[in-house]
């Protein structure tokens, strides 16, 4: 198990690393980011010193270096945009996200389980040919669209809701809607197909042999054995989640890291960019990990894989 | 429950909350009215509150609540009028003396003096001060105390625009403040002698202010009518058009056309179109720097460019409400901006195809035309040039990789606006794109020596004609084809009494509740 664990490690932590090579490109591969911060009317000297100032004019593995230097002591340099620590700037703003997500992917899993576990016990009814396109309109449908009909819905039209902010926990349930929406056919499908597979082994057929009742035998013996892949699933719809705030933040204007991720982008503000992709791959490496330890607790086979 | 019931409630749901007319539900526009806080949304935030310290309209705004400036442009006459300074005198013409008001006190209470205006506008002149608009303040070599009450400001050269630039984007700061707590400190706990408080900056969410109670008697800005002003940070369009529906917010300005038609359907909601200085032009590679055999060098072919696009219908069915034909390359009110005289365009695309083929281009011929915004005019533009032969391929990109190329020399032709910094005055636009700088495509160094002299006469008259000479030599070469003004769509609650002006600059201290 120690070796598995290392190997695991060595893997993530270099999944880490090409993470931050390659954004640290694509960002500086989209255009003269010191044109962009000197702004529309800065002059040739003015470009020139903002290229100086910021480090640009050094060649990329030496900008690569200091950035990484800086990073395994967790600072991320001052963000080009605010002039303020990108540590501190990104620190305010987690915090909503982490709740954002969380909301969202409990509502996700309350909503998906029991709907995916009923769809296996009534395979092949109108049911679970219902739920089946439900996953796959669900799959299709756009957060920000899904985000903006819930507001003209729920907050235009009917008034039950607040359209965008984050003062309360009101604020909080539109976003938590739209954002877990997206997590809820994986899961679905998931618990779907786990059932199947569980209610076709024989210790359910013994159970059932025994006499118990229908909802015994779904709920207390099968849907816990197949709601466990479900688990490590749902650590890696987290990371999704923290990622695909972006575009729900900007819809419901919540001051989360999605928001500050997709303002630093049309902002060029490369640094805090950069610090948020590595926070948000690094938490989802994590949780991957995470998963993969715990499928390798769960079955030994993996172990050896 | 079940999926199908679910997605079927859900569509009931949508289609009853779709369904139920606006106008029946109760309005919580009101409460804003209620509470005396006009709460106004816009999609960007500053970088610094200091106005000094960031470009952005947004910016600008807050400038013009919280700080008072030494001159007033009375926008509705366009004449300069005492706000801070009482008098000014040309002592000659690179130095103005200053007679500034007595009894005026900055937020925090402390009285404002000549300290003050010399330590504003010697600080940002430095490098440290790291200034983003530089061409705001460069124009001043420094200030200098004359006694308490009196300033001499020292001009690089002279500058006739400079009333124009005291009454903008040069607010005055405390000094005894700002020297003790920094910008840092400033940015966080702004304050200056303006009608609003800012009592609240938060990043990523806005920045509250309540009206200011010892502001100065007699202010040609007045006493504000509105206790407490908001500004929230909405960055989705349609998001800030919800929250306006809702009463979440009071005031919401640049909503695009369809969205300023919908909303003006809704009860309770006002939209107004107005013109803003912004103009949407055609820029041509005259100095051929994307090829040596480009036609774009070819003065009947931009000519013919000129004839070949309907100006006029396109702010008829495209620009909308407010918007206007230009014909001169600056925006028509501001000082020294003329079209009298000035050859001009109209729609002809035969004349157009006769240029053309005089040119040697009678089967047209295939170009580039680079835009960065509303991708709608620049394809309408497209399909004008077809019509007459010039195939055009839209290069639509991001301003700032536009503006790369262009300065590259790699534009044949380029769909540009400019909104001139909201400075009233010709050199604002035309010093931009004619003055042999890197955004000129034209370089031609008649225009640019007609120019530079135009911006550095003081004589009104003299200058006009100056700047007449240019404009006409611009136009009659075919330099830059001015398209139109760009209007400015905002929407607002009915409660509210606001008046937009051209310079983009909405004046909430002048607002009042219904």
């Amino acid at each position: 198990m120690l070796a598995f664990l290392l190997r695991r490690l060595a893997v993530a932590l270099s999944v880490v690393l090409t993470v931050s090579v390659i954004a640290f490109l694509l960002l500086h591969l989209s255009g003269d980011l010191a044109t962009d911060l000197a702004g529309p009317e800065a002059s040739p000297e003015q470009v020139a010193r903002v290229r100086a100032d910021y480090g640009l004019d050094q060649p990329l593995v030496v900008q690569y270096g200091q950035w990484l230097a800086g990073a395994v002591r967790f600072d991320f340099g001052r963000s080009f945009y605010f002039r303020e620590s990108v540590a501190s700037l990104i620190g305010d703003r987690l915090t909503i996200t982490l709740k954002l997500g969380a909301i969202a992917l409990g509502l996700a899993l309350v909503f998906a389980i029991p709907l995916g576990a009923l769809a296996a016990v009534k395979r092949g009814s109108w049911f679970d040919r219902a739920a089946l396109i439900f996953c796959a309109l669900g799959q299709a449908v756009p957060t920000f669209w899904l985000g903006l009909s819930l507001i003209i819905v729920f907050a235009v039209n009917l008034r039950w809701l607040p359209v965008s902010g984050n003062a309360t926990w009101s604020h909080f349930v539109l976003p938590s809607v739209a954002l877990g929406w997206y997590a809820i056919p994986a899961v679905m499908r998931l618990t779907r197909n786990g059932m199947l597979d569980v209610m076709a082994s024989d210790y359910i057929r013994t159970a059932r042999a025994k006499g118990l009742r229908p909802r015994t035998v779904i709920f207390k013996h099968a849907l816990r054995n197949a709601v466990v892949p479900v688990v490590a699933l749902a650590a890696v719809q987290f990371g999704f989640m923290l990622g695909g705030s972006i575009v729900v933040e900007a819809v419901f204007s919540l001051q989360g890291l999605g928001q500050l991720a997709w303002e630093a982008i049309a902002r060029k503000d490369f640094p805090v960019v950069q610090a948020i992709v590595m926070l948000l791959a690094t938490i989802y490496i994590l949780l991957t990990f995470l998963a993969d330890l715990l499928n390798a607790w769960l079955d030994p086979r993996i172990r050896v894989a | 429950m079940a999926p199908f019931a679910y997605g079927k409630s859900m569509m009931v749901a949508a289609a009853v909350a779709l369904a139920l007319p606006t106008a029946a539900l109760p309005s919580v526009a009101l409460a804003n009215k209620a509470n005396d806080t006009l709460v106004y949304a816009s999609d960007s935030e500053p970088e610094n509150i200091s106005p000094y310290h960031n470009n952005l309209r947004e910016g600008v705004i807050v400038s013009h609540l919280a700080w008072d400036t030494l001159i007033y442009r009375n926008p509705k006459t366009g004449a300069y009028e005492p706000e801070l300074a009482t008098a000014w005198t040309w002592i000659d013409p690179v130095t103005l003396e200053v007679s500034l008001r007595q009894g005026v006190t900055f937020q925090d209470g402390s009285p404002f003096s000549a300290d003050d205006v010399v330590f504003t506008f010697n600080y940002v002149l430095t490098p440290e001060a790291k200034v983003v608009t530089k061409q705001n303040v460069e124009w001043m070599a420094g200030a200098d105390k004359i006694d308490d009450h009196t300033v001499r400001i020292r001009l690089k050269g002279p500058f006739p625009a400079a009333l124009e630039y005291l009454s903008g984007p040069t607010p005055i700061y405390p000094a005894a403040y700002f020297k003790k707590v920094g910008l840092d400190g400033f940015s966080k706990a702004p304050i200056g002698t303006g009608p609003y408080r800012v009592t609240a900056v938060e990043n990523g969410k806005g920045v509250k202010m309540e009206k200011f109670k010892g502001y100065w008697k007699g202010s040609p800005l007045g006493d504000p009518p509105i206790g407490k002003i908001e500004f929230r940070v909405i960055p989705d369009g349609e998001t800030r058009m919800a929250e306006l529906m809702t009463g979440g917010v009071d005031w919401i300005w640049r909503v695009p056309k369809d969205q300023a038609d919908q909303l003006s359907a809704v009860p309770n909601v006002t939209v107004l179109s107005a013109e803003t200085m912004r103009v949407g032009f055609l820029q041509f590679d005259a100095a051929g720097r994307t090829a040596a055999d480009t036609p774009m060098k070819n003065e009947k072919v931009r000519q013919a460019i000129a004839h070949a696009v309907d100006r006029q219908a396109m702010v008829k069915n495209l620009v909308g409400g407010g918007a206007r034909v230009m014909h001169s390359a600056c925006f028509i009110d501001q000082i020294g901006c003329t079209d009298e005289g000035v050859p001009r365009y109209d729609y002809n695309p035969d004349k157009a195809r006769k240029l053309l083929a005089e040119a040697g281009y009678p089967n047209g011929f295939e170009t580039d035309l680079y835009a960065y915004r509303e991708r709608d005019y620049a394809e309408a533009v497209v399909g004008y040039l077809r019509a007459v032969g010039i195939r055009a391929n839209l290069r639509f990109l991001k301003y700032a990789a536009m503006r790369e190329a262009a300065r590259a020399g790699k534009v044949p032709l380029e769909y540009q606006t400019w909104g001139s910094f909201s400075v009233n005055d010709a050199s604002a636009f035309t010093g931009v794109w004619f003055k042999e700088n890197e955004d000129d495509m034209s370089r031609d160094p008649k225009v640019k020596a007609l120019l530079d002299k135009a911006d550095t006469t003081n004589e009104t008259a003299a200058r006009k004609d100056l700047y007449k000479q240019a404009l006409s030599m611009i136009a009659e070469k075919g330099y830059l084809l001015p398209l139109f003004s760009y209007p400015s769509n905002y929407a607002f609650t009915s409660d509210l009494d606001f008046t937009a002006q051209p310079d983009e600059l909405p004046r909430f201290y002048a607002a009042r509740w219904k």
